[in-house]
């Protein structure tokens, strides 16, 4: 294969139909990957695992199993446990470290015949918004590799949009899935808290981390979402009401939708390019039939800081486990209360460290009330903004981020800057609701060209509305630039 | 239990103690996994990736788990909540291989109830909350420690008592109730040897007559209800004298040192861990409804307590009878389907208590491997009543229904033992007897009618046994008066 992946789907007919393999189509990704390997996008590949893995497809569609995902490659964030492959999670700590498990959301795409081609760089435990918190290098840009590609997912984002593999899964904590897909160009889906199993997802903040797919196309991210979504009896977070059809009703238009603009999303620290891409985007959906209105959320600034709050809390818990004791790196110290010391000040990197440390002060007695207890009301408050602008508009339609991707290295001295880059994703993960990003653009930014999204956030579980909606936006926008360090090799 | 100390008697000071009872909740499962709930099997082999708390690993909650911990809420009188949930206490160990233990903060599963002591006073029992085992860390003489996880995970309730307790054989009292109580309810075999049942026991004093609390210690690492006695009592020793010495008591977790028979001071409050609770993101709040409850409490059996009292008021049966019949709640229902067949609670509760007991001592048994249907048992009994067979031959019929399921009228003609009771069958012998020992005959005549037994001797030896002592007895009497 030369071309750039076709969809999915498609991809999957012309596996199961004979007219290519899936071994062909996994070793075009595994020649792609190489050919790339200057982007770090990848932490791990193992060729040989993957090349028998595409064969075992090869034999099932050959004895008539009806794969949907039949050869597709995929690639994994390396948080994302897949069975005797290494797990990192961008972090020395566990750089040796394999699970003897599978994710619930990859043994589904397995078993739907998709097969993995490797593990996919992050920030270090998923805690960063460009991907230079790695342990194991950056991933660079496709479009400009100046420039950060985002985070923490930034190198499933960086290898969709470079056109390495038609679809690579991440984990959404703050705006991890949208804002790389913003930045990279890509369809990036966090679906609703619950809709798919967080079990065999390392996790950074429980009760805010959601599995969800990077594609080219939103009728890519609907597919995978279709098979990786549904209960799970390993994961009580995981809801057992059955899963809508979010495939078949993608074209269904946006006659009489109601489309709201959260004013807050939209004011002051907005790059005027992405302004216009969401102005776009709202003309199109108006002149469609939708009914466009600005509407107000209105704890949005309490959002930054509650989040902060709630997902470090919980990291603080999370990341106990990785003291050096029972796997993972361990380092040589006399006694135990300096191993555990050593091991974690070795193992794990400084934001992480700083993460660790502001959840534990914020648990801590005495500071309980005045962090934890009131980062949940504030939690409860930016849900209730949610639920009351969907009793009068099905979505919303916003920024994913303030600017298109910026420089790597730009925010790295300034923490709190760079937290700043999730300002306008964590409200849907502390609200539950689901968030997608479709590109809109390319526009300029820095004098450079750089691809923008917009962001549609809906009800929870209203994914047929979000992708049907999102789907729409992709096919009247027109065809956008492939990424010009992408494309095929 | 009196304080010996020099200038601080038991009269001027009163001891409080409270207890925490951890409990492993014999479940099939673990708490939040599908790793076996076992005892005794080779180190980390009962685990699976949640136990070894790999990272991607989530909890889920055991049903079970919660079915067996309402058991014990109602068992207590207690009030079973409708929402409850789970939190993190936060700590490193390395026998937590999380990094934290789910157990529940502020919304316990159950609380606010009380367990009667004999006396007629009540201990209250402020809660009992679910929460998941750690691990044992093993420390090896040559500096190196060793984990074994089978442990970890196993389902626990944590019983917490108010501080009722007064005396150290108060506290034994409840102890020993507590653990009666959870038997009956079949939700934990409570053997401290296997860790089972472990206690943490809270002791303060305070001037007799004060209402007001003194600073506690708690004492850790109780391994026997006798290690609590003696612990308590040496830490309200040791309070007196920090007292008396004109000294404040130091709020303090103490260990036990079994050989030393001695608290020795473990951390301070100022040095005890901060951990950092919060709700578990990851187990959504449970509701309890209306009818799990009432399908629970269905199956609750009678109390140990209840049944007692009971007992007590069956014919024949002394306070010391019943308190033996229900300390295990298999023998009380042997007993009871036993005189159903009997008719005579008595010497059914004699025939359990000293033969019955005894055969199963030596063949190592229990009450359900001795294989012996109650009904049978009764009817053994049944038949010694009678007089059909004598207490002696009763024994042998009685090894001999081990391992048969021949019932016993048949085994007392198997073995030969059946008696004579027949009074016409026994008249003739007992003339005999009579004509034979003319100076024992004219002793009874003079009223030393204890004197008899040497005739019912005579009658037993020439019978060679078969003859039914009490009917040989009251015949003597008869012909002779």
């Amino acid at each position: 294969m030369t071309a750039p992946w076709p969809s999915i789907d498609a991809l999957a007919a012309s596996v199961r139909s004979g007219e290519r393999s899936a071994a062909e189509t996994v070793r075009t990704a595994l020649k792609r990957i190489s050919a790339h390997e200057d982007l770090g996008a990848f932490l791990h590949v193992d060729e040989a695992r993957a090349l028998d893995d595409a064969q075992a497809v090869d034999r099932r569609v050959g004895a008539g199993d009806d794969l949907p995902l039949a050869g597709v490659p995929v690639a994994l964030k390396d948080n994302l446990c897949a069975r005797g492959s290494p797990t990192t999670c961008g972090s020395r700590i566990l750089e040796h470290f394999a699970p003897p498990y599978d994710a619930t959301a990859v043994a589904r795409l397995q078993q739907a015949g998709a097969v993995v081609v490797g593990k996919t760089n992050l920030d270090e435990f998923a805690m960063g918004s460009s991907n230079e918190n790695s342990a194991f290098g950056p991933v660079k840009n496709p479009w400009d590799t100046t420039r950060a590609p985002g985070g923490s997912s930034g190198g499933s984002a960086a290898a969709v949009a470079a056109g390495i593999v038609p679809v690579a899964l991440g984990s959404d904590t703050g705006g991890s899935i949208r804002q790389p897909a913003a930045f990279c160009g890509t369809v990036g889906l966090k679906p609703t808290y619950g809709r798919v199993s967080r079990y065999g997802l390392v996790a950074f903040g429980s009760s805010l981390d959601q599995i969800g797919p990077l594609t080219n196309r939103v009728s890519d991210a609907a597919l995978v979402l279709a098979i990786m979504a549904g209960g799970d009896p390993r994961d009580a977070t995981c809801s057992n009401d059955p899963v809508p059809d979010v495939v078949s009703g993608l074209d269904g238009g946006v006659e009489g939708l109601r489309v709201g603009l959260p004013k807050e999303y939209l004011g002051d620290g907005i790059e005027p390019c992405v302004r216009q891409a969401v102005a776009t985007a709202a003309q199109r959906l108006a002149a469609d039939g939708a009914e466009v209105r600005e509407v107000s959320l209105p704890h949005t600034p309490y959002a930054i800081p509650a989040y902060y709050v709630v997902a470090t809390c919980e990291a603080s818990s999370n990341l106990a486990r990785f003291d050096g004791i029972h796997y993972g790196r361990r380092a040589e110290a006399p006694n135990l209360s300096s191993t555990y010391e050593r091991s974690r000040t070795e193992g794990l990197g400084a934001e992480v460290r700083r993460r660790i440390l502001l959840g534990t002060f914020a648990l801590s007695a005495g500071h309980y009330d005045a962090y934890y207890d009131r980062a949940m009301r504030v939690r409860t408050l930016i849900r209730r903004d949610f639920e009351q602008a969907f009793d009068s508009v099905d979505l919303l339609l916003s920024p994913a981020g303030p600017t298109p991707a910026f420089r790597l290295g730009e925010k790295t001295q300034d923490p709190l800057e760079m937290y700043l880059a999730d300002i306008l994703t964590v409200a849907a993960n502390l609200a539950g609701v689901p968030g997608l990003v479709v590109p809109e653009c390319v526009g300029e930014f820095e004098g450079a060209a750089l691809p923008i999204g917009v962001q549609l956030m809906g009800p929870m579980w209203s994914e047929p509305t979000l992708l049907r909606v999102g789907h729409h936006l992709e096919r009247t926008r027109g065809e956008m630039p492939a990424a010009p360090t992408g494309g095929t090799a | 239990m009196t304080i010996q100390q020099p200038g601080a008697t038991s009269s001027e000071y009163e001891s409080v103690i409270g207890i925490e009872v951890h409990v492993q909740l014999h479940t099939r499962s673990k708490m939040f996994t599908a790793a076996p709930n076992t005892y005794g099997e080779s180190p980390n082999t009962m685990t699976d990736p949640y136990t070894l708390g790999l990272p991607g690993t989530l909890p889920v909650a055991n049903k079970e788990a919660f079915t067996l911990a309402i058991r014990v809420g109602l068992g207590l009188g207690a009030e079973i909540a409708s929402y409850t949930k789970f939190d993190r206490k936060n700590y490193f160990y390395p026998d937590l291989p999380k990094g934290y233990q789910i157990s529940q903060l502020d919304l316990p599963v159950t609380a606010n109830g009380e367990l009667p002591l004999s006396s007629g006073k009540v201990v209250r029992v402020n809660r009992a909350h679910l929460e998941e085992d750690a691990g044992k860390a093993m420390h090896s003489s040559d500096d190196a420690s060793l984990v074994d996880l089978n442990r970890a995970g196993i389902p626990l309730l944590e019983i917490v008592s108010e501080p009722d307790m007064r005396s150290p054989s108060e506290a034994i009292e409840y102890l020993e109730r507590l653990k009666l109580l959870l038997r009956y309810l079949d939700v934990s075999d409570c053997d401290m040897e296997k860790g089972s049942l472990r206690c943490d026991v809270n002791v303060s004093i305070r001037p007799t007559g004060s209402d007001t609390l003194g600073t506690r210690t708690e004492i850790k690492n109780l391994n026997s209800f006798k290690a609590v006695e003696k612990a308590i009592a040496f830490e309200v020793h040791r309070h007196a004298n920090v007292l008396a010495a004109g000294n404040d008591v130091v709020q303090a977790t103490m260990l036990w040192d079994e050989d030393k028979e001695e608290t020795r001071i473990m951390r301070t409050k100022e040095e005890s861990a901060d951990y950092r609770y919060f709700p578990d993101p990851d187990l959504p709040p449970h509701h309890i409804s209306n009818s799990w409850i009432e399908e629970v409490r269905s199956t609750l059996p009678e109390l140990p307590w209840v049944r007692e009292d009971r007992l007590r008021g069956m014919e024949g049966i002394t306070d010391y009878d019943a308190g033996v019949l229900v300390q295990d709640r298999a023998v009380a229902d042997f007993f009871e389907d036993a005189v159903a067949t009997s008719g005579d609670a008595k010497a059914t509760c004699n025939w359990i208590t000293s033969e019955l007991f005894g055969v199963m001592k030596e063949r190592g048994d229990d009450i359900a491997g001795c294989g012996i249907p109650p009904s049978r048992f009764g009817a053994l009994v049944r038949l010694v009543k009678d007089g059909v067979v004598g207490s002696g031959g009763g024994k042998k019929v009685l090894q001999a229904m081990y391992g048969t399921d021949k019932d016993p009228a048949t085994l007392v003609g198997e073995l030969g033992v059946g008696q004579i009771s027949d009074e016409g069958a026994l008249e003739a012998i007992v003339r005999q007897a009579l004509e034979a020992n003319p100076a024992t005959v004219a002793d009874i005549k003079a009223g030393k009618k204890k004197a008899a037994g040497a005739i019912v001797g005579w009658v037993m030896k020439e019978t060679k046994g078969s003859a039914n002592p009490g009917t040989v007895n009251k015949l003597i009497l008869e012909l002779l008066d």
